[in-house]
């Protein structure tokens, strides 16, 4: 049975295509102005990367912030399903999922039972979202897959004192006015990014083992930080982290098909 | 006996100069990146001002975020302290301070004499600090003053579903697009930033007589929305709100300058 799942976030639009246990197709695009039209793009991306044709499909679930606007789905199922379900599909057992996305982030603890039993998300504050890496790569003009590997190129470790996103761009700037090294800042921008991601996951109680989904999964120093914060290995995903949401979808989609 | 108060903050230095009860001259400009040089220069404008040479000050008390560089002031007080003796100095039935400055938020109560009973403080967020509007003047090519002018000018204000400058300002740019009219945007953000400081104030218990201190005071938007927002009319001070602190720290300068002999 073929079966697809689409996850439209803020910022980017991802889908996947599985048939059994084999992820067929996938895409990931940024957003465009109107939800229903990232999700046709990606969705098309995705099938063609397949190799399939729409009819061919037995089902398609949608998620994210815009799952309410994808026309071609047959249900809409929340992001911490998705995700959960996606997670536990790459690394059966999975008991934390850290998704952390353009514009939020997100603690998932799931119970013994393989059912989500708790989640924090924060939509609020921009720091500790992707945002805040993304206004910090800015300002060093780097861009954001140089940023994670800024970390392991550092000399001396710095702290930001400021949690604002605002107050660390004014931080940052002050840095690079001083002739700090980038690498030293980006060291320091990707360990801020960890220390307020460990205190959502703490929060909802770190349990093995952890994975992180979403494209801040993608950033090395985010993630080695993490793993030195919360005294736990980050399980490293043998997909794109980005997909996780889309491949949650299309597996709640075969479940759906399958029972029906 | 002429006395005076320093209050370097970080965007603004501010000095007031007292002789007994009355303020003989006040000068706000904008700070240099040296805080010693900023209490220098604003020192020297107030002086000029004031007609003054700078023996003639008996006693000098520094506040604000730069208040350890300042060179000539015998002694420091905290901002909160000098917000609440130049608010009660102005009104005595002043019962609440709401200050804004350009990087924090402060919501201070005093009770009849003056006496400060508790406070609450941000300086953590940019929300709901000055800051929070310089970027989003920045972010509609709008100065502050037209800002505060359009936004009284709104018939049907937006309503901001953020709260993170951040968020907010992606918000605005959507809001635009969407061909908002720019006084209901701009209302809106007076309206977020004002919920943001009530929830400061209504945190302390806040009762009336409320003043409204620091440079956003200014903003006759954001006099209105913060009205708004704590259901109270606000009291208007005589002098610029934005020499507040200042004007506390030089009535504390008195204090301290007469226990002295």
């Amino acid at each position: 049975m073929i079966v697809a799942g689409c996850d439209v976030g803020s910022l980017t639009a991802k889908a996947v295509v599985l048939n059994g246990g084999k992820i067929l197709g996938q895409a990931v695009i940024r957003a465009k102005d109107r939800p229903e039209e990232s999700a046709q793009a990606v969705f098309r991306l995705a099938l063609d990367h397949a190799g399939i044709r729409e009819v061919d499909l037995a089902g398609c679930v949608g998620t994210g912030y815009g799952r309410n606007r994808i026309p071609f789905v047959s249900a809409a199922v929340s992001e911490i399903t998705c995700h959960a379900r996606g997670a536990q599909w790459l690394i059966p057992g999975v008991r934390t999922v850290i998704d952390v996305g353009g514009q939020d982030c997100k603690a998932i603890r799931i119970g013994a039972d393989g059912k989500v039993a708790n989640f924090i998300t924060n939509d609020k504050c921009a720091a500790g979202t992707g945002r805040f890496l993304e206004v910090m790569a800015g300002i060093l003009s780097v861009d954001l897959a140089e940023l994670g590997l800024l970390s392991e190129r550092a000399s001396t470790a710095l702290t930001l004192s400021s949690t604002c996103t605002v107050w660390a761009q004014a931080e940052v700037i002050q840095l690079l006015n001083a002739d700090i090294p980038v690498t030293d800042i980006g060291a320091a921008v990707n360990e801020a990014m960890a220390n307020r991601v460990s205190i959502l996951a703490r929060a909802v109680g770190v349990e093995r083992e952890v994975c992180m989904t979403g494209g801040v999964a993608k950033n090395v120093g985010v993630v080695k930080a993490l793993e030195r914060l919360l005294g736990t290995g980050v399980k490293r995903l043998r997909q794109d982290p980005q997909i996780v949401g889309a491949l949650g979808a299309a597996v709640i989609a075969r479940e759906k098909c399958a029972g029906s | 006996m002429i006395v005076a108060g320093v209050d370097i903050g970080s965007l603004t230095a501010k000095a007031v100069i007292m002789e007994d009860d009355t303020i003989l001259a006040a000068h706000v400009m904008r700070v240099r990146p040296d805080p010693e040089e900023s209490a220098r220069d604003v020192m020297d404008q107030a002086l000029s001002k004031a007609g003054i040479a700078n023996d003639r000050i008996a006693y000098c008390i520094g506040t604000g975020y730069g208040r350890n560089h300042i060179p000539f002031a015998q002694a420091v007080e905290s901002e909160i302290a000098c917000h609440a003796r130049g608010a009660h100095w102005h009104h005595k039935g002043i019962r609440t301070v709401v200050d804004i400055g350009g990087q924090d938020a402060k919501a201070i109560r005093l009770d009849e004499t003056g006496t400060i009973q508790r406070y609450a403080y941000n300086d953590k967020c940019a929300s709901g600090t000055g800051r929070f509007l310089e970027i989003m003047g920045a972010a509609l090519g709008l100065d502050l003053e037209t800002m505060g002018e359009l936004s009284l000018a709104s018939r049907s204000p937006a309503t901001l579903s953020n709260q993170c400058v951040v968020f907010a300002e992606t918000e605005i740019v959507s809001l635009v697009n969407d061909g908002r009219e720019l006084s209901d945007i701009v209302s809106g953000l007076h309206k977020a930033m004002a919920h943001r400081v009530a929830s400061l104030a209504k945190g302390i218990q806040m009762e009336p007589d409320v003043a409204f201190t620091g440079g956003v005071a200014k903003n006759p938007g954001m006099f209105k929305a913060l009205e708004d927002a704590l259901g109270v009319s606000i009291v208007r001070l005589d002098a610029d709100p934005q020499i507040n602190g200042a004007l506390g720290a030089a009535i504390l300068a008195r204090q301290a300058a007469s226990q002295a002999g």
